[in-house]
């Protein structure tokens, strides 16, 4: 009887927890279509979320089409079939790669540092501080991380994308000695516009997964983790593991059910 | 201004306040004071209204703290002020742009308005040459100085201060106390201080409420309290233990 108690116990917890989460982002959502929106906030949070980040996609995304160069060429020669080197690292990168690789590299850079500032605000008081200004923290700390999320995780990806095509043609073009033609030639062939929409789309479901997963552990710092320095490096750790967990657990629904694809 | 009726709060099972009644009137700060862990603390941010009761009512000016949500909290909010134990200053902005952004965001005055009004409450508090540091380059009392000068730039009715004195030396202490006390009479504004300094804050407050096990042991005045016989009001007041005044 203990143990059915002890379960049940923890999912009234669990289900409480996501119905906050819920009620944070339906918040977030709301705020975000109501005036007024700090736009000199969301330009200060679109530099750190997405102009600081493009060093880190450059990198990833220059490796990430390097080694599919490699991969690819090696097991399409296998069958003769070398030739689709261009549209395997295109449509490897633009539909599954780049948004879930963008969106982790983003997650580990700037969603960490999202929950350890918002959370240090919360033990410090300053969102306390904040709402009894008379102002509403959703709009100054949730808002401008959220849509900068939105805006800049589909930018991240497109860079990403084209860094890893690029990457593939250094090592297939360049190295292995694919001609160059028919690597973009068949690339265009195979690749629709349809792929490129679908990567996108993948990568703004995913700017909403960080910034709220990430918002959300921050703002909650101290209900779930503890106050102090404890406190803060927990919430940071979860909202990395779950927003890692989700981007990985929703692509696989995104693409299995072709929801809003 | 500030009634509190029956107030119940607990954590974990823990109960904090346990039926407190309290009242502040108009123009008048009330200390309240007792051993640390006893809900001062609580209880102020019940005031506040950033915490909810579990029972009872906190009124503030006749608006039930408990129930009021969205823009009618937010209107009451402009009318207070509160003086964090830690400052609570945005350590991403200076100390100028930490006591301007509530001009900035809640009122329509033009930008040089806001300069006038900040170097003014920053003078009051005597911190004129320190507007352009961050709140990580000021000490203990001048974090709680410019913290004072953000909280009083919106002309509050009623300021809230929790442990203004708190982890600083005697001087600093007494000029916090006295920039409290000076600012009281120029805003007249009703208060709540949350303290330990005692026989100190007897000068500057009009009441005393001593919390004890979730409860209120005693209010009264300053001088009702150093008359009292009750042993733990005792104990507090000449910082000896309970039993040796028993």
């Amino acid at each position: 009887m203990d143990l059915v108690r002890k379960l049940g116990e923890s999912a009234i917890k669990a289900l409480f927890r996501l119905g906050r989460m819920g009620i944070f982002l339906a918040k977030a959502f709301a705020f975000s279509v109501t005036p007024p929106v700090k736009l000199s906030l969301l330009i200060k949070q679109i530099q750190f979320i997405g102009f600081q980040s493009i060093s880190v996609i450059f990198l990833t995304g220059a490796f990430t089409g390097m080694v599919l160069g490699y991969q690819g060429f090696n097991t399409l020669s296998r069958f003769g079939s070398d030739a689709f080197l261009g549209p395997m690292v295109g449509l490897s990168l633009i539909k599954e790669m780049g948004p879930v690789i963008s969106a982790l590299m983003v997650t580990g850079r700037a969603g960490s540092s999202i929950t350890a500032e918002i959370g240090i605000m919360r033990i410090s008081e300053q969102i306390d501080a904040l709402e009894l200004m008379g102002l509403n923290p959703y709009r100054y700390l949730i808002v401008p991380r959220l849509l900068a999320a939105i805006v800049c995780l589909p930018l991240l990806t497109a860079i990403f994308d084209v860094i890893g095509i690029f990457g593939g043609y250094l090592i297939g073009v360049k190295m292995l000695g694919l001609s160059s033609g028919v690597y973009f030639g068949e690339m265009v062939s195979y690749v629709e516009m349809g792929d490129i929409l679908e990567g996108l789309i993948k990568s703004l479901n995913f700017g909403v997964i960080i910034a709220w997963v990430c918002c959300f552990k921050g703002f909650h710092t101290g209900f779930y983790t503890g106050f102090g320095a404890e406190g803060v490096s927990k919430a940071t750790t979860q909202a990395v593991v779950l927003s890692s967990v989700l981007i990985l657990v929703w692509d696989y629904f995104l693409t299995s059910t072709r929801i809003f694809l | 201004m500030i009634k509190i009726e029956n107030l119940y709060k607990s954590f974990d099972g823990l109960e904090v306040l346990r039926g407190v009644n309290l009242e502040v009137g108009k123009g008048r700060i009330l200390a309240l004071i007792g051993k640390s862990g006893c809900g001062k603390s609580v209880l102020l941010k019940h005031v506040a209204g950033l915490m909810k009761p579990d029972k009872g009512r906190v009124l503030v000016d006749g608006h039930d703290m408990c129930c009021l949500r969205g823009r009618d909290l937010f209107t009451l909010r402009n009318r207070l002020g509160f003086l964090f134990q830690s400052g609570a200053l945005f350590d991403s902005m200076s100390i100028f742009d930490n006591v301007a952004f509530p001009l900035r965001e809640k009122t329509k005055l033009r930008a040089n308005e806001i300069t006038d009004r900040v170097m003014n409450e920053l003078e009051q508090v005597g911190l004129l040459g320190a507007e352009e540091k961050f709140p990580s380059q000021l000490s203990g009392g001048m974090v709680k100085r410019a913290a004072m000068a953000r909280a009083l730039a919106g002309d509050p009715e009623i300021m809230l201060f929790d442990e203004p004195t708190t982890g600083l030396d005697p001087l600093t202490g007494q000029t916090i106390l006295d920039l409290i006390d000076s600012c009281h009479r120029r805003l007249k504004f009703t208060g709540i201080m949350v303290t330990h300094e005692v026989p100190k804050i007897f000068e500057v407050v009009d009441a005393v409420a001593m919390i004890d096990k979730g409860e209120i042991l005693l209010e009264g005045t300053a001088e009702e309290i150093l008359k009292s016989e009750n042993s733990t009001v005792k104990a507090f007041v000449t910082g000896g233990r309970p039993r040796d005044i028993e």
